[in-house]
């Protein structure tokens, strides 16, 4: 039984436990500091549903090797623009929503293509590289939100400034619009069950696509690109097509994040957007090679845990907002161990 | 193994312009935006000599990590925060000017050396994975940070200074004059030439470092660096020991960012303290590539034409946007957008340029073999 | 023997791996100024000796050795290569161990630099000397003088040609004021003709002045030109020791090869009928790092079992590569007639030809994915089998059941010992491990069948399995194979016809009847010894 025990830990390794045994305690004093559990359960699975397809995201590209997206901001600005237009056009509810989807998913598509490419030319360096395309792109994106000639009167600077604001609500157009669909609310308690709902098929569609012949050659193509080229696999292919998907679903997860939060961040907002999201995913048991639908729920579940739970715990404990600075070392901390991680060869 | 990469190219002028083809790019861009921002040369001249005068310490500290194989070490605001903390004891134990800036480097160094040592455990675990993994060790220990001075200090760590404190009475305060130290490097021996004020003592120090660091590549000790930057398991079997020479780099690195940051911040005249250090990476390792340097080399006039024609952008971009497209903001968002897309360039031209340089080496070897056969050695 | 004074004696030398007795009993001396030539085949023991010598950990972390080892008649036990070097023993690789940006001088001194002393080093320590770049040039001058060559102490290692790098390498040991005994294995390997020449004059050279060195090649020629004697191991055991002056190629190869024709038996009957060929290989060149291939040339008889031979890092392993695209390639190779792209696997796997590496490991096998995939990954991608096409085939779905039910069949068929075909790849034994990679071609039903080196670290019983499978797939189903393996008596034992390639060409196609020592003379180059070929 020992061993039973030894080997979850080793396979989980010391810090998932740790975070988890702390999320845990969090939930245990809560009470004791006059926390509603109900309350803190609902605000969890809100925040957990919101964040989860952006997560979901980054399954593809860590299956087919190009390790963590750090460069998610590019799918995230495709997202901002589907958004923009759509509240541009007028569209309101979910046919608002949708239109903003598919404004997205075209130049997710784009900008993925390019930027598979790319990763396709510093192989190896993925990682490092994507980091500042992303962070290169989220500026240069500034530069063009004050440019680009969007008119609608509840997006750009009042008093005849152009371009647009930065902050923009979508109360209104679609707030809500997934969240509140089919939503369970007993007392304090609040169920989102469209945004769960929408996530499931996400993730659904997700997991199919890597039980067909195309999906399976790009866990190959990740797994060990040598045998896939040898069993004729286009290993390139893969991976540019992995880069597209993963951006586009980042489109998709951006505007199912605004929907619920309520408001589109443009400008700087999203530059730092893709570390909470990979730490999450590692959070829940991925590796730099390896990504499972599992990983994602556990880990985004987790991670909003305790994102949830450390304000409202922490500042009736000791009096102060703590929640920045353990998200920082949570998330941070989460990463830097998986980059750390040797892969254990079993001879 | 013969380096065919376009820099061995034949005319030595374009040699020249393909190996320094940032800096070049910088140059024409700046000979369209300064008349355009409307600075007179004289303002220009002061603010050059200022950041030059402020920001070189901290990336002559990117060099020696560079030269080990290590990449470029976003770590060295791990050293930026052991120089606050330093500062943020001076301040406390009221000890002003030069003296109270010596207290402050000494008190950074251990924690410098700390750091660096866990830096160089961490990232030699991640070979090949350096540059990323020290960006993301940056970010946790600012979180580490923060923990200590937004709740350790005041609390835990006996802060006597109420004017240091947040009104609750524990924490550090967000912006903290240190007015005590203001400039005393620089006024230190400072002197005048038609308008233009050159501090000299710290240009001293800086020129001492500079010294230093040629020193250096001299010693053992650099010999093995350069030997582990180049090929590991070459040195490894000539009995380096690898994992220490590349953890000394770091340390090295971090202590020497500390004292840049202590330099950077008598010059500025105020911490900020959650915040001044947060771009010290990316701006330093900006600066430094746009001088010409890349992830494998980079030299001591990388580091001065880099903060020159950096700085220079920063100032004129907001002008300059406002000119040519109506907006300031526009020029602010752009040098954002300078500081990342220069080093993402970067970072992928070199990856590729590796790439090429590996497929060159097989094509030429398999060449050479060739030729070797068909003059008849074979068996 | 005689008194004369060894500096060297290697003394009942034994060693075993996990079981298997790699060197057994083996007795080498080295005069002073004399050079020893080792010549044996793949496996033979050589580097496992001179591991041994060398004090490499990896001897220490097998169980050690018997015997003993006198340097100057004093008994030494090397625990790391380092001691070995203090002691006086230089040894130069077929890989360089050079930094590339670095110069001649800086290589030759690595880590062992002439410095200065300075205040810092009160502060710092040692490392903070500084470098006597004088001191080092005069070093550096003076042991490539020693070496009689032209060499440019202040030239960049990535700029010179091939032969200087060996040269320098050299130089880097005499250097070392304290070397008695080089060994120089493989010297000549990825030198030119001239290069070689004034390389082996160097060493002569070098013996002259009273240096003693073991010279490891697999070309005989250069081995009999400047080696004063000649030891012959096989299978772990000292065969014969010669005076280079007294023997003839013919007899080392014998020597190397051995064994006598055994009962005929296990020895493969000729087929009688006119061969139609099914591969024809023109002026092969394959760009695969140290199995390079030079213009090879082959016809492969269909239905036949095709050998290839030879010592390692000689090309063997190229051809199969190359032909089946995973190494860049350039060529004719003409499959049923019709012309086969190369550098394109989906090209060659399509048109039924399939692959089982000799990298296992690396290419062979998903080691994070269960065993099942493994063995239907490549079906499922060229042949589109084990898919459930839905929607009108626009989605292809994977047949996971009928993935674990085909692959339970080879479970059973090959006796691949695992908990299930659900487990992971990376969990098994080599030898089943290299059961799965022979499922993975078998499912494919090819035509023509490229193994290399099946049958690898595998154990004896195993070995047979794995064989017997090859020759039932031969007989009942008529594939082709070719299969490339370094123990001979593996070809010999199952196939219709060996070639034996050397220097990345193939230097002769022979019969298993064939008298061993004809193989060993094509293994070390020496084509024109040779009575006879298919």
């Amino acid at each position: 039984m020992f061993e039973g025990i030894a080997n979850l830990i080793e396979k989980a390794g010391w810090p998932r436990i740790i975070i988890a045994l702390f999320l845990l305690s969090l939930f245990v004093i809560a009470p004791f500091v006059n926390i509603s559990i109900g309350t803190s359960i609902s605000d969890t699975l809100v925040r957990f549903a919101m964040n989860s397809v952006l997560v979901l995201s980054l399954v593809p590209m860590v299956q087919s090797g190009c390790g963590l997206n750090f460069g998610m901001q590019l799918g995230v600005i495709a997202g901002l623009i589907g958004a923009v237009t759509s509240i541009e056009l007028g569209v309101t509810g979910l046919a608002g929503f949708l239109t903003a989807i598919g404004i997205a998913i075209p130049f997710a598509a784009i900008l993925g293509f390019f930027y598979g490419l790319l990763l396709n030319r510093v192989k190896g360096d993925e990682m490092v590289v994507a980091t500042y395309v992303g962070f290169s792109s989220v500026a240069f994106m500034s530069m063009m939100w004050l440019l680009l000639p969007y008119k609608s009167p509840n997006m750009i600077w009042g008093y005849g400034g152009s371009g647009l604001r930065t902050t923009i609500s979508v109360e209104g157009y679609w707030l809500g619009v997934l969240n509140n669909f089919l939503s369970i609310r007993i007392g304090n308690f609040f169920f989102p069950t469209g945004t769960i709902l929408f996530f499931a098929l996400i993730a659904l569609l997700v997991w199919s696509f890597f039980k067909t012949k195309l999906g399976t050659a790009m866990t190959a193509a990740g797994s060990n690109p040598v045998y896939a080229k040898a069993a004729g696999v286009n290993v390139d292919r893969m991976r540019i097509l992995s880069v597209v998907i993963s951006t586009v679903i980042a489109a998709v997860g951006i505007l199912v994040y605004e929907q619920s939060f309520g408001f589109i961040q443009l400008y700087m907002a999203p530059l730092l957007m893709a570390f909470p999201a990979v730490a999450a995913l590692l959070l829940g048991g991925a590796s730099v090679s390896k990504a499972s639908m599992g990983n994602v729920i556990i880990g985004a579940f987790l991670f909003q845990g305790i994102l949830t739970m450390t304000p409202s715990v922490m500042n009736n404990l000791i009096k102060s907002d703590m929640s920045e600075v353990i998200r920082i070392i949570v998330s941070n901390g989460m990463i830097v161990y998986a980059l750390t991680r040797r892969t254990k060869v079993r001879k | 193994m013969k380096d065919q990469s376009l820099t061995r190219a034949k005319n030595p002028l374009v040699r020249f312009v393909i190996s320094n083809a940032v800096p070049i790019l910088f140059v024409i861009l700046l000979i369209f935006a300064v008349p355009l921002s409307g600075f007179s040369t004289d303002y220009l001249l002061n603010e050059i000599i200022t950041r030059l005068g402020r920001n070189s310490f901290l990336v002559i500290s990117l060099l020696i990590p560079v030269m080990a194989g290590m990449g470029l070490n976003f770590g060295i605001v791990l050293g930026a925060m052991a120089g606050q903390i330093g500062l943020i004891f001076m301040l406390d134990w009221g000890v002003v000017g030069i003296p109270g800036i010596v207290l402050a480097m000494l008190i950074g160094t251990p924690i410098a050396i700390l750091l660096g040592m866990l830096a160089g455990m961490i990232l030699n675990r991640a070979k090949g994975r350096e540059m990323v993994t020290s960006m993301i060790l940056g970010f946790f220990i600012n979180g580490i940070y923060q923990l200590t001075i937004l709740y350790g200090m005041g609390s835990v760590i006996p802060i006597a200074s109420d004017k240091l404190l947040l009104p609750r009475g524990y924490g550090v305060r967000n912006a903290i004059d240190l007015i005590s130290i203001r400039k005393a490097l620089d006024n230190m021996w400072s002197i005048e030439i038609s308008g233009v004020s050159i501090p000299l003592g710290v240009f001293a120090i800086i020129a001492a470092l500079c010294i230093f660091v040629f020193w250096f590549t001299r010693t053992k000790l650099g010999q093995d660096m350069r030997a582990v930057g180049q090929d590991m398991q070459v040195a490894a079997t000539a009995g380096i020991n690898v994992d220490r020479t590349r953890t000394l780099s770091i340390i090295i690195s971090t202590v020497l960012a500390c004292y840049g940051q202590i330099i950077f911040l008598q010059n500025i005249g105020t911490i900020n303290t959650y915040n001044s250090h947060d771009q010290v990476g990316t701006f330093a390792i900006a600066a430094l590539l746009i001088g010409g340097a890349s992830v494998a080399k980079a030299t001591i006039p990388n580091v001065f034409i880099g903060i020159t024609l950096f700085h220079l952008t920063f100032i004129v971009a907001p002008r300059a946007g406002k000119e040519l497209l109506g907006q300031a903001q526009i020029g602010e968002f752009f040098r954002v957008f300078v500081s990342y897309g220069i080093i993402a360039i970067s970072l992928a031209l070199y990856a590729w340029r590796r790439q090429v340089e590996k497929e060159t080496e097989r094509r030429q070897a398999k060449a050479a073999i060739k030729a070797a056969v068909e003059d008849g050695t074979g068996g | 023997m005689d008194e004369k004074q060894y500096l060297l004696k290697m003394e009942n030398i034994s060693k075993e791996f996990f079981g298997n007795q790699v060197l057994k009993d083996v007795t080498l001396s080295v005069g002073k100024g004399e050079i020893v030539g080792l010549v044996g085949e793949n496996g033979a023991g050589k580097s496992t000796l001179m591991n041994i010598l060398f004090g490499l950990p990896v001897i220490q972390e097998t169980g050690g050795f018997q015997g003993r080892i006198l340097l100057d008649d004093v008994e030494v036990n090397f625990t790391s290569p380092f001691e070995a070097i203090e002691a006086g023993i230089g040894m130069v690789h077929q890989e360089f161990i050079l930094i590339p940006g670095f110069t001649a001088t800086e290589n030759i001194l690595l880590n062992r630099e002439s410095t200065n002393y300075n205040i810092f080093v009160e502060v710092f320590g040692e490392r903070l000397r500084t470098l006597n770049r004088e001191e080092m040039h005069k070093r550096a001058v003076a042991a490539i003088e020693k070496l009689e060559v032209q060499l440019d102490p202040d030239m960049l290692v990535s700029e010179m040609p091939v032969g200087h790098r060996q040269f320098t390498e050299i130089a880097r040991e005499m250097d070392r004021k304290s070397t008695k005994l080089l060994v120089l294995d493989e010297p000549t390997a990825v030198l030119t003709e001239s290069e070689a020449e004034t390389m082996l004059t160097a060493a002569r050279r070098l013996a002259n002045k009273g240096l003693s060195i073991i010279f490891i090649s697999h070309r005989l020629s250069e081995v009999l030109k400047i080696a004063d004697r000649l030891v012959v191991l096989r299978d772990g055991q000292v065969v014969r020791e010669l005076e280079s002056s007294k023997t003839t190629p013919r007899e080392v190869a014998s020597l190397m090869v051995g064994r006598e024709i055994k009962d005929s038996s296990s020895v493969r009957e000729n087929k009688s009928e006119e061969p139609e060929i099914v591969l024809d290989i023109k002026d092969l060149w394959v760009d695969m790092p140290g199995e390079q291939v030079n213009g090879v040339n082959l016809q492969v008889h269909k239905g036949e079992i095709l050998g290839i031979g030879g010592l390692a890092g000689q090309g063997k392993l190229g051809i199969a590569n190359g032909v089946m695209g995973l190494f860049p390639a350039e060529g004719e190779v003409y499959y049923k007639g019709e012309r086969l792209p190369l550098n394109n696997p989906v090209g060659v796997l399509s048109r039924g030809i399939a692959f089982v590496s000799e990298d296992r490991r690396g290419v062979g096998l998903l080691l994070d994915e269960p065993i099942d995939l493994n063995i239907v990954f490549t079906a499922i991608q060229i042949q589109g089998r084990f898919i459930k096409n839905l929607l009108g085939g626009l989605i292809k779905w994977r047949d996971d059941k009928e993935i674990s039910r085909v692959a339970r069949e080879y479970v059973e068929s090959l006796q691949i010992k695992c908990v299930s075909e659900k487990q992971q790849a990376k969990e098994l034994s080599g030898g089943n491990q290299q059961k799965v990679c022979l499922a993975k071609a078998f499912v494919l039903e090819p035509d023509l069948l490229f193994v290399s080196e099946p049958t690898r670290g595998i154990d004896v019983g195993a070995k047979s399995v794995v064989l017997e499978t090859l020759r039932t797939q031969n007989r009942e189903h008529g594939t082709t194979i070719i299969m490339t393996s370094s123990e001979l008596e593996e070809l010999r034992s199952i196939c219709d016809r060996i070639a034996i390639v050397s220097e990345g060409r193939i230097l002769g196609i022979l019969p298993p009847t064939a008298d061993p020592a004809d193989f060993g003379l094509l293994m070390l180059g020496e084509q024109e010894e040779v009575k006879e070929s298919v």
